[in-house]
């Protein structure tokens, strides 16, 4: 899960990294609100998952809450790269002084941890990585040992820091590094990082991914409700792997490659068939039961978008014919409700059995169809029907 | 042959005793591995019979190791405790760990990374969130079903389950030496390069299988290994051509940002590299087959 800005400001807080006052509006009116109580000049920052918001005109400084409020009629429906601003926040001014950047994030290449720090902030810092990569720091860490306040130095010297400002900087970096560590973050960046003209070292802006697997040990519920597409958040709500595509072909799989390779098997097909695409990624996983196998379908048929439902199962520990069973019980719980045509491939763990209970079952909607390849292309032509 | 794992392989379960270590004990038992014991400090010194077997449960698997000659473990312990049970195995020094639990935390994992780098990568990690290891005819250390297909001179390497089983159902007819799969995760001990170099020096393989998705640089990195050090065919599949940018796609490892690592990347790289890649599962097995025909 990628943050807002203000849900990472809020996190930098809690674990005492300096921010500065920031407060979330949804309307003009909020805006005017937060801008008075903050006081003096403020800046009013657009909340979208999107690099370039300034450039975009999604960040504009005002000098009263009549003015915020009046700017900020012109970033809400903005639309930056695809994303619509509908929050924006309210954040204090700051004199700067100097700007950096430092992050810690997850390098899956080197299986460790790494932090990227530079003297040099504000800018975009793949503009950075690429026009002055001298300039870029790139310090591996040890998962076992951390960032403490020696390493932290160390970073700041490397990412051309003095000796004075390092200082300064390091101990918000053993902070920083708390954060992606206790917050079990895969990205914790700041840029910039500022110095203000009163010398105080400040994050200025903050951008942190969270590891999703690490949700059983996080309180979490309050930040995903800002999340998740409605489909999305009643999938996950039946703990179903499931997200929103813009095709026509529902897809339901078990195993995340085989559903990725199914959504593209489908995508293929679909070119020979009005160019239709998967509206949807859904993988049952493992050892799926009937019951996960008709939460599933609930899902996909609820999708006004979905023309088509594919149902590609390779039972190894799923047994073929309680995915089969599954299908049975929601179309039976769905009646004359169900109206899209499904095209199920079974084969593995009770395939033989999983294809009787469907040839018995005869329902008219239901092509069960033997490979991969021809399921593909029969889910793509119903959708193009 | 085969890889990693063989007849010789004797094979402990931490986590035996919950209901996902019992259940894929009895099945891994039925294929033919040789299980020798588990592993859970609440139930050390209990016997647990499976299919008739008598298996002894211990407190470590230090211990499990020493009184069974164990040289293979498999992890099914909750993702909540996985970190120290993987850590228990390197500090166990034992050769081989496959960690198949699902949904562990990267940050648990990238230390148990480290812990086995700091302790001099005595013990090779498979896994974690992966379907295991299976050496048809020999051993099977995982969930893989056991009798998709028998052996053969195919080696597989994988970062799927799914796509492993069809892929293994897809070549039925010629059969595996080893099919491996290295999971999903973004940070997993044995990669696709582990699995080549290994069935590069593998007599009984004739031919790779090489799976591979969106997210990470694996598949770059395998394209220009294969260059440098493969002389055995390989053919490839990618999967994930359609995933959009910034979603994760069930496996946590597979999630695009920007244009790094995307599926047309990699298929670009194994093409530079003289790989054959299959546009579906069953293309790429018509093109083993072809790589069967002239051999």
């Amino acid at each position: 899960m990628d943050l807002f800005e203000y849900q990472a400001r809020d996190m930098f807080e809690a674990y005492g990294v300096p921010v500065l006052q920031g407060i979330t509006a949804d309307t003009p009116e909020e805006v005017e609100a937060a801008a008075a109580k903050i006081g003096g000049v403020v800046v009013v920052k657009a909340q979208v998952k999107a690099g370039g918001r300034g450039k975009a005109g999604g960040v504009k400084v005002a000098k009263s809450p009549e003015e915020a409020k009046e700017l900020s009629k012109n970033i809400f429906g903005l639309d930056i790269k695809g994303h619509i601003v509908k929050r924006v926040m309210v954040a204090q001014g700051a004199a700067i002084d100097k700007e950096f950047y430092f992050s810690v994030l997850l390098d899956r290449s080197n299986r460790t941890f790494l932090s990227l720090c530079s003297v040099e902030g504000g800018m975009e810092i793949e503009q950075l990585a690429e026009e002055r990569p001298e300039a870029l720091a790139k310090v591996p860490v040890s998962a076992t040992k951390g960032i403490n306040l020696e390493t932290a130095l160390s970073i700041a010297k490397q990412g051309g820091f003095d000796d004075e400002t390092a200082a300064k900087v390091a101990p918000v970096f053993v902070k920083l590094y708390d954060v992606f560590v206790k917050e079990d973050a895969t990205l914790v960046e700041v840029n910039p990082l500022i110095l203000s003209k009163d010398g105080d070292v400040i994050a200025l802006d903050g951008k942190v991914s969270l590891d999703d697997n690490a949700e059983f040990r996080h309180e979490r519920e309050s930040m995903e409700r800002d999340q998740l597409d409605p489909l999305e958040a009643k999938a996950k709500a039946m703990d179903l792997n499931y997200v929103k595509l813009d095709g026509e072909v529902g897809i339901i799989g078990n195993g995340a490659g085989l559903v990725m390779s199914t959504l593209d098997v489908v995508a293929y097909a679909g070119e020979k068939h009005g160019g239709v695409r998967p509206a949807n990624f859904l993988d049952i996983g493992g050892g799926a039961s009937a019951e996960v196998m008709a939460a599933g379908l609930d899902v996909i048929l609820n999708d006004p978008q979905v023309k088509s439902v594919f149902v590609n199962v390779f039972g190894g520990i799923t047994a073929c014919d309680a995915v089969a069973n599954g299908i049975v019980g929601a179309l039976k719980t769905l009646g004359d409700t169900a109206t899209k045509p499904l095209v199920v491939r079974l084969d593995g763990n009770n395939v033989l059995e999983g294809r009787y209970i469907l040839n018995e079952f005869a329902h008219p909607l239901v092509t069960v169809v033997d490979t991969m390849d021809e399921a593909a292309d029969k889910a793509a032509e119903f959708a193009n029907r | 042959m085969a890889i990693f794992l063989d007849e010789n392989s004797r094979i402990i379960v931490q986590g035996m005793t919950g209901s996902e270590g019992m259940k894929h004990t009895r099945r891994m038992l039925l294929g033919g591995s040789n299980i020798v014991g588990g592993v859970n400090p609440r139930k050390a010194g209990e016997t647990v019979d499976v299919e008739g077997k008598q298996l002894p449960v211990f407190g470590t698997v230090a211990e499990a190791m020493k009184a069974t000659g164990a040289n293979v473990t498999v992890i099914f312990v909750p993702p909540a405790f996985a970190k120290a049970a993987m850590i228990e195995a390197i500090d166990a020094e034992i050769p081989l760990a496959v960690a198949i639990t699902e949904g562990i935390p990267v940050h648990d994992s990238a230390e148990a990374w480290a812990y086995n780098v700091d302790k001099g990568l005595k013990t090779r990690l498979i896994g974690p969130n992966c379907p295991g290891i299976i050496s048809p005819g020999k051993s099977n250390a995982g969930i893989t079903p056991s009798d998709i297909t028998g052996a053969g001179p195919i080696g597989l390497v994988s970062k799927s389950g799914t796509l492993t089983y069809q892929m293994m159902f897809e070549l039925r007819d010629i059969g595996m030496s080893t099919a491996i799969g290295i999971g999903g995760d973004p940070v997993i001990g044995t990669t696709h390069i582990d699995a080549l170099a290994a069935f590069q020096a593998d007599p009984e393989t004739k031919a790779i299988v090489l799976i591979g998705e969106i997210g990470g640089d694996s598949e770059e990195k395998a394209a220009d290994y294969i260059k440098a050090n493969v002389t055995k065919p390989v053919v490839a599949y990618v999967a994930g051509f359609t995933a959009p940018e910034g979603k994760t796609m069930g496996h946590a490892g597979a999630i695009v940002s920007g244009s790094a690592g995307t599926a047309q990347a990699k298929k670009e790289a194994f093409e530079a590299a003289g790989v054959k890649v299959g546009k579906t599962p069953s293309e790429t097995a018509a093109l083993m087959r072809e790589v069967f025909k002239n051999l």
